[in-house]
């Protein structure tokens, strides 16, 4: 008799157990199939070249905007000027790249507002890049983009770049993407030749290396921007600009 | 003062048995001790001037400024209490931020101007608060000309072609009407401000003060900004100029 009271028939036979409704037989537990779409880079934006020469730096980077292999948009700006001694590139997913430039942007007016005579400087930015980089990583969602910021800083050329990870180093010679297998070896070999590269000389090596790079990267396009920071001229966005296009030798090839 | 010992200055949710909110008008007061500031608004854009008065020869010049920058195309100058005046700065440059988060685009002034005095005026309200003890001008430049707005700290706001705030605004007004603001450019009114200030600076009562100066026209890009070095020794040069002339000149009356 004890027993029975210890373990009670249930209480309202294919009811819901007390303390939860709604338990419906048969429904199913959490969905499986889902998918994360933050994950994963939508409009994207191909290479960004940049290279640093003895007194300044100089960043390109094409106008297009692409849906995977489709190239959908053909005005996308991706390099700009963030104030007078500093300039970025940005490759990848181009909202994402919008945003970070909209929080850029604003950083830029607080600062003009504390009226204090400092300006942000291109290691600041670079190092703050980092930091919202690897913070977005570390939750999982990263921006999905390349960064690369040149500038001048206490009257030295400054070259860094920052990857969706968080990942950061500072070169004279740096390409994200595709340019990272194509130009950045035709660079290196420029460099080589000639470690003391003038300004022209440069700009030259890096409309050279956009034109590479138009032939061989499908997701490139023939339009793109050129940005040049020093200290005598300081930042200047240029363009667009077009590739100059020979295809003479496509007939040869069958 | 009528109010006195009638209890209904205590609070700034009581009217007197008149219809006056004398919390509000003790506030006006404070604006009124504090040094006077102008706005003059011509064809090609707006100059702020104020007489930032120096209470002790040991404070660092330059510092507690009474013009600020609240976006780039936007400035702010105050009369009344610096504490005071530093939150509704804050609280404007929020609004212009948040403005172009939102919209892309920067804040209109008319939008701006109604959100500030917004804010002043629920000051004005309540029990458990004071309202502000400082006046403010709102300056910026835009499509369609230059804009001047001032606020009250009744919450209160008209636009303006000339206005004047603090210690002496009235003479300082009668020297705005004198002058044909629609038809003169920023480089004649920085001189013709630095003038008024100066004349209209009390030397009895206070000794020391120093100019400020800034302005938001075609010259500064539609950016607000303290006016060029040189452009501000010319004006300060000319304002003491004329008070020597003006003394001269009284003396032979004499």
């Amino acid at each position: 008799m004890f027993n029975s009271v210890m373990n009670a028939p249930p209480f309202w036979h294919n009811g819901p157990a007390p303390g939860a409704f709604y338990n419906f037989p048969g429904a199913s537990t959490t969905p499986q199939d889902f998918r994360q779409h933050s994950q994963a880079p939508v409009t994207t934006a191909t290479s960004i070249v940049a290279l640093q020469y003895k007194t300044g730096v100089v960043i390109a980077g094409d106008m297009l905007g692409s849906y995977g292999s489709l190239a959908r948009y053909r005005n996308c700006p991706r390099i700009l000027k963030v104030n007078d001694n500093i300039i970025l590139g940005a490759g990848g997913d181009y909202a994402d790249f919008q945003y970070v430039k909209d929080i850029i942007e604003q950083k830029i007016i607080d600062e003009d507002c504390l009226d204090d005579g400092f300006k942000l400087k291109p290691k600041s930015l670079y190092c703050w890049l980092t930091r919202i980089m690897y913070n977005r990583r570390s939750k999982f969602d990263p921006f999905w983009n390349n960064f690369v910021v040149g500038g001048i800083q206490d009257g030295e050329p400054f070259l860094g770049t920052v990857d969706k990870l968080g990942t950061a180093y500072a070169d004279k010679i740096i390409c994200t993407g595709y340019g990272a297998y194509i130009a950045v070896p035709l660079l290196r070999d420029a460099v080589e030749k000639n470690p003391n590269l003038t300004k022209v000389e440069a700009r030259q090596l890096v409309e050279k290396c956009m034109e590479v790079l138009y032939y061989r990267d499908a997701r490139s396009f023939p339009k793109y921007q050129i940005a040049t920071i020093d200290e005598t001229e300081g930042a200047v966005v240029e363009g667009p600009i077009d590739v100059n296009q020979n295809w003479n030798l496509a007939h040869m090839i069958q | 003062m009528s109010s006195i010992g009638t209890g209904y200055d205590l609070s700034a949710s009581q009217f007197s048995p008149d219809g006056r909110v004398f919390q509000v008008e003790y506030a006006m007061k404070a604006v009124e001790n504090s040094g006077t500031v102008i706005g003059l608004r011509g064809k090609d854009g707006v100059v702020l001037a104020a007489e930032k008065l120096v209470m002790s020869k040991l404070h660092e010049p330059g510092t507690n400024k009474r013009i600020f920058n609240i976006d780039k195309h936007v400035g702010m100058a105050f009369s009344g209490l610096i504490a005071d005046a530093r939150q509704i700065v804050d609280i404007a440059r929020r609004e212009a931020a948040n403005y172009r988060s939102q919209y892309g685009v920067s804040i209109p002034l008319n939008y701006l101007n109604d959100r500030v005095s917004m804010y002043m005026h629920a000051y004005t309200l309540y029990s458990a608060v004071r309202p502000y003890g400082c006046s403010v001008i709102l300056a910026s430049f835009e499509e369609n000309g230059p804009l001047m707005y001032t606020i009250d700290p009744s919450g209160v706001s008209y636009g303006y072609h000339g206005c004047a705030i603090g210690k002496a605004k009235q003479s300082a007004k009668t020297e705005i009407e004198k002058l044909k603001l629609r038809t003169m450019t920023c480089r004649e009114l920085v001189k013709e401000a630095a003038k008024i200030i100066y004349l209209v600076h009390d030397e009895l009562k206070d000794k020391n003060f120093e100019l400020e100066l800034s302005w938001i026209c075609e010259e500064s890009r539609g950016v607000h900004e303290k006016v060029p070095e040189s452009v501000f020794a010319e004006a300060e040069k000319a304002a003491k100029q004329a008070m020597e002339a003006d003394s001269d000149s009284d003396t032979e009356d004499m």
